[in-house]
């Protein structure tokens, strides 16, 4: 009963706090699953995000699937499932009825705007924490050359996550081992 | 007949599109302005826009929203369940497969490859939000100021973060307009 509301409550809170779509999210999930609930653990959290975005679909609901379904079996699941879609689905209807005219609402736009550096602060701690956790795994002369060219491969050659995901899957599974 | 439309169109939202919800706008605006013609682009772009300034992610509220005006509650659920169920399942599988085998040394070679690219997605999209509130009217100013402090309080401060956001809407609401301050956007207590 207790993991029921715990689930509910961690991602509810999650996804109502991440004002910019499902990746904003992604920094408060791993708030309320790693630091708070003990759920995963910092590596499990980043073999499913790589995961997740190498399969198509919104993040923030594999996440929250992923996570639920782990705790608490299919049970587990719809809670968390629920819990990150319903509110602000329901919302968008609710606010969507009531303000049928009224395009640009300045209260709430101004509330998204507020956001958004606390949500950029979180994502590099996030990005920080990471990395510290590859060069204490790999070192750091193998975490920055995957990272180096990561970055190349997504900002300079375009070359689509899925593909990038998969090779370095491939790279960690053929040949780190023997190095 | 309405119901299959709205299932097919969100499934193939879902299974297309590529780095989570905002992305797969776009798909959406495909399915729903251009095939089947629930909405012209006007009113698609109002939701957006409204969808955009809400919590949450965007893709869900979109199909939540639409297969509601489409197919009334049965019609939100189809939508919600075809958008995201197919991804999630896929990943349930492949990541209990995963840990089946997790003390193999290639399953922990796969697991620290991919740490870093993970850190260079998180860099690119800290990058990203970083960006999107220095060219709003925050200005870089702001902005930094707003980064760096929120920095310092989560990391050294240890302030949970629901905090932060909490005490920044509240100042967006007192200080921004005080007409109409009740617009659906106060039902977040939780202890």
């Amino acid at each position: 009963m207790n993991i029921w509301i715990s689930l509910f409550l961690g991602f509810f809170l999650a996804n109502v706090l991440g004002y910019g779509g499902g990746p904003a999210s992604i920094p408060l999930m791993y708030e309320e699953i790693v630091n708070h609930h003990h759920w995963l653990t910092n590596k499990e959290f980043s073999n499913m995000l790589a995961l997740g975005n190498a399969l198509p679909g919104p993040i923030a609901t594999k996440i929250a699937a992923y996570v639920g379904y782990d705790v608490y079996g299919w049970l587990g699941f719809s809670i968390a499932l629920f819990a990150t879609v319903f509110p602000s689905a329901f919302a968008l209807i609710f606010l969507l009825k009531i303000i049928q005219r009224h395009r640009q609402s300045l209260v709430v736009k101004g509330m998204t705007l507020f956001i958004q550096p606390v949500i950029a602060a979180m994502m590099f701690i996030l990005t920080w924490q990471m990395m510290k956790e590859s060069t204490l795994s790999i070192g750091i002369v193998q975490s920055l050359v995957i990272a180096f060219i990561s970055f190349l491969a997504l900002e300079k050659w375009k070359i689509h996550p899925a593909f990038l995901i998969t090779a370095s899957f491939a790279y960690g599974g053929l040949i780190l081992p023997h190095l | 007949m309405k119901q299959v439309d709205i299932f097919v169109a969100f499934f193939r939202v879902g299974m297309l599109g590529y780095g989570g919800g905002p992305s797969s706008i776009p798909l959406v605006y495909k399915e729903v302005v251009d095939k089947y013609k629930w909405m012209d682009s006007d009113e698609f772009g109002d939701i957006v826009a409204i969808g955009n300034a809400l919590p949450g992610p965007i893709a869900t509220k979109l199909a939540g929203y639409i297969g509601y005006r489409v197919g009334g509650i049965v019609g939100m659920l189809n939508a919600l369940v075809a958008s995201t169920v197919p991804t999630i399942i896929m990943m349930i599988f492949l990541l209990n497969a995963l840990n089946a085998y997790k003390d193999e040394s290639w399953v922990k070679g796969m697991a620290a490859a991919v740490m870093p690219v993970v850190a260079v997605m998180l860099a690119v999209l800290t990058w990203d939000y970083v960006k999107k509130s220095w060219e709003s009217t925050l200005g870089w100013g702001w902005t930094l100021l707003f980064v760096v402090a929120s920095l310092i309080l989560m990391e050294f401060a240890n302030i949970h973060p629901a905090i932060i956001i909490f005490a920044l809407l509240l100042g967006a609401l007192l200080k921004k307009d005080s007409r109409s301050g009740d617009q659906g956007k106060k039902e977040k207590h939780s202890t």
